[in-house]
Parts: structure tokens; sequence; C-alpha cells
């Protein structure tokens, strides 16, 4: 059902809602859905061809015809005419062209429907699209559409005085400041939704629109699932939570209350659970940060002229475009095309990183505090220092009994100090859940073409197994167990022993892991990061 | 496509932007502004609102680098018209795909398979003469097309030198980059070109945001008494940058001014002069724009940061922001409750 209302929705006030990201597979489902947007008062519907460039949406040059004519032809992209742009596999789209894309969706009258295939693992589309698509529908494999035309006709003439009153305004932009999203342009595509509906529905706005702006507008974003005490969500910016609690006591608290009371009843439940199990992970675009191509391709740039040596590919289309004008002044034998040197394009790929750090930290007992603090700092440094080499870390901790991904692989300085800004210590060492934890980082970073390199920090000996039950001989023999599985897939890795005398158990460990054993008694952050600088 | 601007007066907050962009308003040549923070804050919505708001500009009709006086369009444009007109201060998107041919004017390709002649095509550079070239997402376009902006626009001169062209034409424009720094950072050598560096982040009241949103709303509907409150506000903007634009050449600029800027950056260890300049003229067009006669430790005081922020050497250790360092060196230098004395 969430499809048709969501439709119905854009379709009532495109272009205050500005489109819809549709996750979901290809399917029958999904086309009877593309279909129906051709019936609805949108403007023309236009799919966007794989493979299209940054030129296809703002216009350029438009080669064939310049050619075909012998004199230029411009192409006006998507710009110019309103257009409903359909933009298949938008998990992989380019930032370039999510770039460019975006820029044509500011110049208003165009939406957009972003079909998402992506599984749990796979990218995000880019945020700057996600962010200006008013609506977010994960679609069922299958289901049946039902959009009333005359009632949309019906809510679109009322929509100019539909009215929005003020004290709503207040308790939505409150919702979703507890639910841990902040960003003002979504307020603003959340409250153009909740007037859709109350358009739809043929009455001033009230707080069933409201849930369904929850439903159907920000609840993916959620970082923060409504809980009462929900202190170490990362994704807020620390201020925001103190500023909210100020909010609180100033606004009308009762009606907030029950806008966050009807967000929570309008999340999907598998949402709340999946937000729960991820520890607060949502669909927010974790960023460019993270490639999703291979490094042995990159991602194409613009070519450039060069001369061809080895280890360069040449760009044949651009070599030529650059040889046609001086045809006509260049002596030529007939028929063939003169080509020199200077018309030489390279072609050239931005260099994704090859590397990334997984820390896998031991936050189990007395020291967890500052050895997480020293890591801290290590992570910091790398990021800070190693720009040119362009790594990427993540961090794992474990302790009590389980291990969890606090920084999920990135190179952003910004956001690696705020998911560190708080990470809690104390309790036993599950050495086997963190180091499968580490296993599980490390090759979802190879499956993105990232080759991983593992960091274990510990002082101790395993005393919880991988069921997370105590007992150290179980434990020591998981964790060797898993060492072994670490070394099988030849990840370098280093274990660093932060125990104030060299420990035997860390020692064999390392050598089941295949790991460089490292003991740095009371690690300091800059020891640290100069000793993983220098690995080999 | 030519939707109404929405008005630079009616942005709820920001005020560090806005200042800064109203201070390259004032002095073009104190550099571009780097507006890093989070998305939908109002970035682009800001710069459409200033070009919008400055006074329109007088251009020779036809010349593609809008000059304002005949003899000052290049000979390659060929402009045939001697007629003056209007135009709005030109806004320049730049588009994160473009190539060097797009942004720096390239060979004339029809005129060279028609003609054979060799004639240049002039690129985004020439377009945003005498306005603003503004790039979103600017941490993520390529480094070596960076390079060639922040050159273009100190030099003010975009020189192309290559398909066997040679030709030069005027290209001043105020940069405005803008970018979310979870997403990527930008190399240090190219943060200290930008002149001025301002932090947005969404409004952290609930009172601000439903202000946005109420503002927002009601611009969508197009309601006149909204544009005119708002236009006049805009109008008092423009004119005080006008009278800010004729004045700075008679603001003082005295010695102890002087001392106080070179000492503020020597402590912060901020590398080159640059930050010294760009701090000092962004004071100056700060007195120039408040009318006052010379300048004060209190305008000092105001654009440090922006002018300072993003050209200290970073330290990963240290947990405060650099905005945080570079007011803790002002209040220790300055002395920290003295701005009413100021």
């Amino acid at each position: 059902m969430s499809a048709s209302l969501a439709l119905s929705l854009l379709a009532i006030d495109p272009e205050g809602i500005g489109g819809i990201w549709l996750r979901s597979r290809a399917g029958a489902y999904r086309d009877d859905v593309l279909a129906a947007l051709n019936a609805l008062p949108l403007p023309c519907v236009k799919r966007l061809a794989p493979g299209a460039q940054v030129g296809d949406v703002l216009g350029g040059l438009d080669t064939a015809a310049s050619l075909a004519a012998g004199r230029r032809i411009w192409s006006e992209g998507l710009r110019g005419t309103p257009t409903s742009i359909v933009v298949p596999g938008a998990e992989r789209i380019e930032p370039a062209l999510a770039g460019a894309l975006a820029l044509v969706l500011d110049e208003g009258e165009h939406v957009a429907v972003l079909l998402d295939e992506g599984t749990e693992d796979d990218p995000l589309p880019p945020a700057s699209l996600t962010d200006r698509m008013g609506l977010f529908v994960a679609l069922e494999p299958r289901g049946t559409l039902d959009i009333d035309g005359d009632a949309i006709a019906a809510a679109r003439a009322r929509l100019g005085t539909t009215d929005l009153p003020e004290y709503m305004l207040t308790a939505l932009v409150a919702g979703m400041g507890a639910m841990g999203v902040h960003e003002p342009r979504r307020a603003l595509l959340a409250a153009h939704v909740a007037k859709a509906h109350a358009a739809l529905k043929g009455r001033d706005v009230t707080d069933a629109d409201l849930a369904v702006a929850a439903e159907l507008s920000f609840a993916h974003l959620a970082s923060a699932p409504p809980a009462p005490e929900d202190i170490d969500a990362p994704a807020p910016p620390p201020e925001t939570g103190e500023d909210q609690q100020d909010q609180s006591s100033k606004s009308d608290a009762a009606l907030e209350d029950q806008i966050i009371e009807a967000c929570r009843a309008a999340l999907p439940p598998d949402l709340l659970a999946a937000l729960q199990a991820a520890g607060g992970r949502s669909l927010r675009g974790s960023g460019a940060g993270e490639p999703n191509i291979s490094h042995k391709r990159g991602r194409p740039l613009p070519s450039r002229p060069g001369a061809l040596v080895s280890g360069r590919r040449l760009d044949l289309s651009a070599a030529l475009a650059a040889a046609a004008p001086w045809q006509k002044l260049r002596p030529a034998s007939a028929g063939h095309i003169s080509v020199r040197a200077s018309d030489i394009h390279v072609r050239r790929f931005e260099e994704q990183s090859d590397r990334v750090v997984i820390f896998v930290v031991d936050a189990s007992g007395s020291a967890a505090a500052a050895r997480l603090a020293e890591v801290k700092g290590a992570v910091e440094l790398l990021l800070g220092e190693a720009y040119s080499k362009r790594d990427h870390v993540s961090l794992v901790t474990f302790r009590g009994d389980r291990a969890e991904q606090a920084l999920p692989p990135t190179r952003s300085l910004v956001q690696t100090k705020r998911r560190l800004a708080a990470l809690p210590g104390g309790g036993g060492t599950p050495l086997a859940l963190g180091l499968k934890m580490a296993l599980e980082t490390a090759e979802a970073a190879a499956r993105k073409g990232m080759t991983p390199s593992l960091v274990l920090l510990t002082d101790g000996r395993a005393n919880i197994d991988i069921d997370g039950a105590p007992g150290r001989a179980k434990a020591g023999a998981d964790a060797k167990s898993m060492a072994e599985r670490l070394r099988a897939t030849g990840y370098s890795s280093i274990v660093v022993d932060a125990g104030l005398r060299p420990q035997s158990a860390l020692q064999t460990l390392s050598s089941d892991m295949g790991a460089r054993y490292l003991p740095l008694p009371r690690a300091d952050a800059r020891a640290l990061a100069t000793a993983l600088s220098d690995r080999s | 496509m030519t939707k109404a601007v929405y008005p630079f007066s009616a942005i709820v907050g920001q005020d560090d932007m806005k200042l800064a962009m109203i201070l390259t308003a004032v002095d073009p040549s104190i550099g571009g502004v780097l507006v890093f923070g989070d998305r939908g804050t109002g970035k682009s919505t800001a710069v459409r609102g200033l070009a919008g708001l400055l006074p329109k500009i007088e251009v020779v009709a036809g010349c593609p680098v809008n000059s304002e006086r005949l003899e000052d369009c290049p000979d390659w444009a060929e402009v045939g018209s001697t007629k003056i007109v209007k135009r709005d201060t030109p806004v320049v998107d730049l588009p994160l795909g473009a190539t060097e041919d797009r942004v720096l004017g390239a060979l004339d390709i029809e005129r060279a398979l028609a003609r054979g002649e060799k004639a240049f095509q002039p690129g985004l550079l020439a377009r945003a003469n005498r306005g603003y070239l503004y790039i979103d997402e600017v941490n993520l376009l390529e480094d070596h097309i960076v390079d060639l902006l922040l050159d273009v626009a100190q030099s003010g001169e975009n020189l192309v030198e290559r398909e066997g062209l040679s030709v030069q034409h005027a290209a001043r424009f105020v940069l405005v980059g803008s970018g979310n720094p979870e997403e990527g950072e930008l190399r240090p050598q190219l943060l200290d070109r930008f002149g001025l560096s301002v932090d947005v982040r969404s409004p952290a009241t609930v009172e601000d945001r439903v202000a946005v949103i109420k503002r927002r709303m009601t611009f969508e509907t197009g309601d006149a008494a909204f544009l005119k409150k708002w236009r006049a506000a805009d109008g008092r903007v423009r004119r005080k940058i006008v009278k800010a634009r004729d004045a700075l050449g008679d603001v003082a600029l005295p010695e102890a001014a002087l001392a106080d800027g070179a000492a503020l950056c020597l402590e912060l260890g901020s590398d080159g002069l640059r930050g010294e300049l760009t701090l000092l003229k962004a004071a100056k067009a700060l007195a120039a724009f408040e009318g006052a006669e010379e300048v004060s430790r209190a305008h000092l005081r105001r654009v440090a940061a922006m002018a300072l922020r993003h050209r200290l050497r970073r330290d990963p250790l240290d947990e405060a922001g650099s905005e945080t360092r570079v007011m803790r060196m002002v209040d220790t230098l300055f002395g920290a409750f003295s701005t009413a004395a100021e």
C-alpha cells in the first residue's frame, strides 16, 4: 500500500516532494509502479540510460548529431523541459553524475525516481540524490497498486489552501530531532509530504499526516530509535542532542511525545530491529569516502593530452576528436586521418584507496579506556598524516559477550572523530568474537576491491568463547581457530601486545594468525602510528 | 527554469556564512569562500541570493566575458555591438564532472572544421567573469581542476595555451566552494588558497528549524507580502555593500591593527603570509561594511576564525576544532572579555 500512497503524494505535490527513493529488486511489481508514473499528473517520464554521462544530464555538444549535420548541435540534456527522471542502478551511480542530477533537480519542476537495487552490503545511492527525495519506499516483492486519479486531482486543487499549523510543524521538527534526523532539507520535504497527505484527505494537517510523513519521508534515516536511554547513537552531532533536551521543555511536550509515539509506531518493525542490530546505522549515505569500484579500474576521469608511455592507455575517441579539427589543414593522404603526437589523449582513472586498516581493539577490563583513547589517537594520526596514501580505517571492538563494528571503513577524519567520541569499555574478553567480526569486515572490504590489513590490540587472554559464554579453555580454542581462519585468508596482520610485559599466549596467537607480533607496553598514539606506517 | 531567487536576508541564521559572502562582495580580492558543513543548510541558496541582491552590472551586449566597456572585450570575441545592457551578477555552477575544456575554454571545433580557423570557444570561467563561480562538493572535484580554478581566481586572468591557441581574458570572480567534510577532505594546499572558510551546521533549535520551513514554504507559494518584506531587507544590504565598496579605500588600517594581525598569525603558526593578508583585508571590508573609519580589534575578532581556521596545521590529537583554537588565541592576545571596550 505504501507504494500507492507514495505515488499519489508525489503526484499531488511533485515540486515540493521532489521524488521517490524506491528500494526494490527488478520485478513485475516494480514495473507496475514505473508504468503507473505515466498515468499520473507528473512531467514526462524519461529513463536515464545506463552509462549516461554528465553531458547527457546537463547538456553539451551532441557529437553524433554535430558530425552528421556538419555544424555544432547542442543537446539540452535534462534541462529545460520538466521531466520525471527515472534513475536505474542508483546505488552504483557515480558522484559526478549524481551531482549533475542534483543540480538539475534543484532547478525545480523535475522529479526523480531512484531505483535502488542494493542489498544490505551494497553502497547506498549518493547522498546528494537521496537528500532530495521526499519519499522512501522499500517495495515488497509483489503487490497491487490502487491509485485514485480523481482523488489526486481534487487534492492538487486543495493543496494551496491546506493549512499546516505552526504547532504541528514544531512537533514534526521536534519529532524528527528526537529520531536523529536534523537536516533542514529533510524537514522541508517531510512538511510537504504531510501537507500533501492532508490535502488528499481533504482537511488541514493533523498528527495522522505527520505519522505518514514519518513513515514515508524520514523513518529510513532515523539513526536514533526513539528509545528512552539512547546516548551512544553515533550519527547526530553531539550538540543537537543537548539542544533537543532544552527544546522539549520549551515546546508543547505533550504533543511532541504524541508525535514521537506516532513516529515510533510508523517505523516498520524490521527496520527498528535492523537499526538496533546495526548499533544505530541507518540508510544514511556514508558518502564517497567508501569506494565501490574495483581498484583495478578506478573511477574514470576526463582524459588528458599526454604522451603514450607504457602503463598508460590511449583514449581513442578523445584523440580522434582532438585531431578532427585539423584534418583540413594537415596534408593527409586520402582516406586516412592524420593524427599527430599532440592529439594523443590518455585515459586516467582515479586511484581509489588500496588499503583498509582494521583495528580490532580489546575494550574489556580496566585498561580499556586508556587503550581505546590510544587507538583513537593512532587512527586519527593515520588519517591525518597519511593523506597521500589514502588509507581507510575501520574499527572493531570487543568486550563482554559481543563484538561490534564501531567504525565502518572510512577515511573521513570528521566521521571518525564523531564515531569514536564515546566508546564504552569494560567486561570480559571475547577474543574469538572480535576476530570473527574483523574477518567479516575484512572480507566485506575485500569484496569492494580494497586490501584489508588487521591490527589486533589487546593485553589479555580470551575468556569468553565464540557463543558469548565464559570459560577460558573453550575461549582460547575458539580464538585459536578464528586466528587460523584469518591466517588462511592471507591478510597481513599485526598483533600489538599492550600488556606490561610480553605474554607468551599472545605470541602463540599471533603465530597462529600468521601475524607480526609487536610488544608495545602502554602503547601511545604516536608510537603506534609510527609502527603501523612502516609496516610492510 | 528561471525560478525566482530566494531572498538572501530571509535565510535563517548562518550569520558567518552570510557575513563571509558579504565581505567578498565588498572586496572581491579577499578571495573565495569555502563553506563546509551539513547538507541542505542553504549554501547554494545563499550564493544565489547574494548575487540576486547585488546591483546589476553593465555589460557590453554579446560579450562572452561580461566586459564593462567595449575596449575591455577580448579581441578573439569579435564583439560587434556597442550596446551596453544591464544584467544580474552572474552565478555559474561548475558541475563535478567538468573537463578542463569546459572550464577554461577550448578550440572552437565548429569554426575549425567549417572555416579552418583557429578560434576560441570560451568556457565557464569566461561566463563567471565579474560574478560568482559556485562549486558544490568541491572536495570531490578533481584536484587538478581545483588547482586551475584557484590559480585563475587569484590572478584574475585566464590564459589558455593549448591546441595551438594562445588567448587570454579577464576572469575575475569570487569562488564559492561547498562540501561535506564527511565525504572527504580538501588538500591543505588547496584549503589555504580559499580566502575565507566557514562551517555551517543545521540550525540547532526547533524554533529555527520551524522558521526555515515556514519561510521556505511561504516563498514557494509566491506570497507577495513575504517577497516585499525580504526584498526590502535585501535592498538595505545592497545599499550597505555599495557604500562599503566606495568607502573601502578610505578605511584606515592603524599600526596597532597590523601588529595585532601579525601577532595572531604568528602565535597560531599559520603558514605563509596569506593568512595575515586575508585577515586584514576581511577586517577592512567589515569595517567598511559597518561604516567605521578604521579597523579595530572588534573587526579582527569577528573575522579571525573565518580567515584563519583553514590555515592551521592540523593536529589530529587536539580535540578542539580549528575555530576554537583560533578564538582561544584571539582571547589570549586581545583579552577574553574586552569586546565591549574595543
